[in-house]
């Protein structure tokens, strides 16, 4: 046999081979929703976590005894009815019938009183609500009563809370683990239950449809009304690379992909096979977060001089391109949502670069470099900084920005240290709309000194304005309160908001139902 | 040889010190905080306090240093920050995508690479020649990730033939199995086959120049038997070398690789514990990996004996 004849004969033994390769099945899973998620599902305790991926998790599998719909209105869930007393102390809830829990056993009031109990001891807005309850138990099996010590426009807000932390409800015997642990089961009330043995963290997470469960007769309501399950099994597929799951979703490998990178947007938007859904209209705002334990940031006028240097479009523009997928918008508590208002805000964030100038010239600022923490890992993140150097730069700061991944960031935040010892003056992030909705909600807000968020801002004022925000029930006089809030928030800066911005997700075209809310939820979703 | 085994084995472990103590300290120098990943966005400085204490992070370095050696001494390699799952069962989820990959990828290069490094030699100076070699500049030259998108460009998206991405476990079959992995293991084979090639047809034809060729074509054997039989066979101790080495540049390579496809092996395994700071995740793959390599080039350098009987330890 002569040496060309052995590698014709390879050749043919590879082509077989490949033929055979090609010619493998793949498995079509006609009822089964393949999702990219935008993030690997690692935790999943909603608890114990603020991670989104896990607030996400916690709406496959439990429910909530409020939510609040495409208006922003808060609607029952779990809830069948409820009763207020006269002087707005006491209030009384009973539960739906027929609820059930994964493992057979029926949701009762002692289940809702335990799990609301673990989640007020973590979460911000619970922590307020709490600050008002006087007695909170259980009357009967599907009968929970709270008492108040005086009247708040929280409970029902708080309740029905949309994003992290949500309070989800679990039995009793999980949501007595304290706060501060991992709870070690994953039983909910919710449309879908999680399967443990095919969670593969890392690769995928697999819930299936509970068919105990038994959703209200409203259609599909923003975050409320009937959680329709119409998928026998969801599977969160974990694909870090962007390309790869936009490859996933036009050869159809997978049916969704959440968060799209805006450069591959034209790409997926031109597929004649996929189309793209605002399923957000709220979206997401972008702020600057300053450190105002740290010189100079110390002073509320040269904090007040970046309203002046800043301006929304160039951020917007820097990181999405495309005005379809960003919107101005002064008001800080997101536009189109009952609180929203432009008040103050007329000659702010138009890069009045002298006016900017004036403000440090008064304040004295010396000139000390701005840390600024620049976070290089998330495409929707890495071009504010370089845009905020610059405008900053141009409104009379001097700014040493310092790049590195996002973890980092949020390791340094944490750091009180001083900004030239391993400390820092501000960075950029961004939140889901849903989370900064109202003066309590809006976690940035919060100038409680060490109390607060990193940032730490002390401001009695601002404090008492938001206490009086949450002891009001008139929504009429609670909005007013919101526009006393962000006049303080002008004059004694706890943040500046940059923004709005919309990533739409990217369905297949045969999927059709999708729910147009804060959170990407899956119930009322259909393959066809 | 016995003897020489157990040297081997025994010098390996200062190595695997020295690693576990860089490891350690490397991943407690970079910036980063697991508690702060792990409490999410809107959590307070106490919120991640209590974490840091919960994960035993607030303990001295030493102290941290001691209770992870002496847990891995015991074959407990702790528990993972983030999945609260043993890192053991992680690991062991993880181990056989990265095999297969790995596997599949060193016998794809060696069966292209050998046989087209000794068509080059035995045409040296010939078109098929500058074809062999040019391919093999290209193979150095294009990273994996720009090949990977490539042929899911051509073989996935244009022509349908393979998945774009994921991976299918061996026990469901090794039709599928095989379905998913040919493209990515083409792709990581790239760059081993233009090493490959390059450093057999250098072996083949300076063995091609020997007089124990000579002898045996004089003597009438056929040009099949003269390559396969004498040349190739005595070529093979630097070319099993390379092999050896390329496994140590597999690993980097699998990380990109299994990223592009989504496969979820012990690359992307150790990318997400790195980006999160899930220190025994990472410790734990690291130590795996050095001891994979270790182990690697010991069974290289005992092939030596079987391919060159003149060797002995």
């Amino acid at each position: 046999m002569s040496i060309t004849s052995l590698f014709k004969r390879g050749a043919i033994g590879a082509a077989v081979a490949g033929a055979l390769l090609v010619a493998a099945p793949v498995h079509a899973q006609q009822n089964t929703l393949r999702v990219v998620m935008h993030s690997d599902l690692k935790i999943v305790d909603p608890i114990w976590t603020t991670a989104y991926i896990t607030r996400n998790h916690g709406y496959m599998i439990y429910d909530t005894l409020f939510a609040m719909d495409a208006k922003g209105d808060i609607k029952p869930q779990m809830v069948d009815k409820w009763t207020v007393s006269p002087d707005n102390l006491t209030w009384t809830f009973v539960l739906r019938d027929g609820l059930m829990f994964h493992d057979d056993k029926p949701v009762t009031s002692e289940d809702v009183v335990a799990s609301i109990k673990r989640w007020a001891q973590k979460d911000s807005l619970g922590q307020k609500l709490f600050s008002f309850v006087k007695d909170f138990s259980p009357v009967d099996a599907k009968t929970f009563r709270m008492t108040l010590n005086s009247p708040t426009g929280l409970v029902l807000l708080a309740l029905g809370k949309p994003s992290s932390n949500v309070p989800f409800i679990m039995p009793k015997r999980i949501a007595d683990t304290s706060p501060n642990e991992q709870i070690k089961e994953y039983v909910g009330s919710g449309p879908f239950v999680f399967q443990t043995a095919e969670w593969k963290p890392g690769d995928r997470a697999v819930y299936t449809k509970f068919a105990k469960y038994r959703p209200r007769s409203e259609p599909a309501n923003g975050m409320a009304g009937g959680k329709v399950a119409k998928v026998d099994r969801i599977e969160w597929r974990v694909m870090p690379d962007g390309q790869t799951a936009v490859n996933a979703l036009r050869a159809g490998e997978v049916d969704m992909v959440e968060d799209t990178a805006s450069d591959l947007l034209p790409v997926v938007t031109k597929d004649p096979n996929i189309k793209m859904i605002a399923q957000n209209p709220l979206g997401n705002q972008y702020v600057f977060r300053f450190n105002t334990t740290a010189k100079p940031f110390d002073n509320p006028k040269v904090r007040q001089a970046l309203f002046y240097a800043f301006n929304q479009e160039d951020f917007l523009k820097g990181v999405h391109g495309d005005p379809q997928y960003y919107k101005v918008c002064k008001a800080l508590f997101i536009c189109g949502t009952p609180l929203a208002t432009e008040a103050g805000m007329a000659d702010k964030l138009e890069s009045n670069f002298k006016k900017s100038r004036e403000l440090l010239a008064e304040a004295k600022y010396d000139g000390t470099p701005i840390v600024l923490m620049h976070s290089t890992d998330l495409q929707v993140l890495t071009n504010l900084a370089p845009v905020a150097k610059s405008l900053m730069e141009r409104g009379g700061f001097k700014v040493d920005m310092q790049s590195m991944d996002w973890q980092s960031v949020v390791a340094r935040r944490a750091k009180k240290d001083a900004p030239t010892a391993g400390g820092w003056h501000a960075f950029l992030t961004s939140w889901v709309a849903a989370d900064v909705l109202n003066p309590v909600g809006t976690a940035f807000l919060n100038s409680s000194c060490d109390k607060a968020l990193f940032g730490w801002p002390c401001d009695e004022q601002m404090e008492k304005l938001r206490d009086q925000f949450a002891r009001e029930t008139d929504p009429g006089k609670q909005k007013a309160i919101a526009e006393q809030v962000q006049l303080r928030y002008l004059e004694a800066p706890t943040h500046v908001n940059l923004g709005q911005w919309y990533k739409p997700i990217a369905v297949r075209k045969n999927i059709e139902g999708t729910v147009i809310a804060p959170v990407v939820v899956f119930w009322n979703i259909e393959k066809k | 040889m016995w003897g020489y085994i157990g040297r081997r084995l025994l010098a390996t472990l200062p190595v695997l010190a020295v690693v576990s103590v860089l490891v350690f300290m490397m991943l407690r120098l970079t910036p980063g905080d697991p508690a702060a990943v792990i409490a999410g966005p809107a959590a307070n400085s106490q919120d991640i306090l209590d974490i840091r204490e919960k994960l035993g992070l607030d303990k001295p370095i030493a102290t941290q240093f001691v209770k992870w050696v002496g847990g891995m001494l015991g074959g407990d390699f702790g528990e993972s920050f983030f999945y609260k799952k043993q890192v053991a069962e992680l690991i062991s989820d993880r181990i056989e995508p990265t095999l297969s990959l790995a596997v599949l990828t060193i016998v794809l290069a060696t069966l292209i690479a050998v046989p087209l490094g000794t068509l080059a030699a035995w045409r040296q100076n010939s078109w098929i020649d500058r074809v062999v070699m040019g391919f093999s500049v290209m193979g150095f030259s294009v990273p994996v990730f720009v090949i990977g998108y490539l042929m899911i460009a051509l073989f996935s998206m244009h022509l349908g033939w393979f998945p774009v991405q994921g991976y299918q476990r061996l026990s469901e079959g090794v039709g599928g199995w095989l379905h998913r992995l040919v493209l990515p293991a083409f792709t990581l084979a790239f760059i081993y086959v233009a090493l490959l090639a390059r450093m057999t047809r250098t072996s083949v034809l300076e063995v091609l120049n020997e007089d124990y060729i000579r002898t045996a074509r004089a003597k009438g054997l056929p040009n099949r038997k003269v390559l396969l039989f004498h040349a190739l066979r005595n070529a093979a101790v630097p070319i099993v070398t390379v092999i050896g080495i390329g496994i140590a540049l597999l690993i980097g390579g699998v990380v990109v690789t299994e990223s592009v496809y989504n496969i979820p092996g012990l690359g992307r395994l150790t990318v997400d514990a790195v980006l999160a700071r899930d220190y025994p995740t990472v410790q734990a793959v690291i130590m795996l990996f050095s001891v994979a390599y270790v182990l690697i080039n010991l069974a290289i350098d005992l092939l030596y004996t079987v391919l060159d009987p003149r060797i002995r330890y």
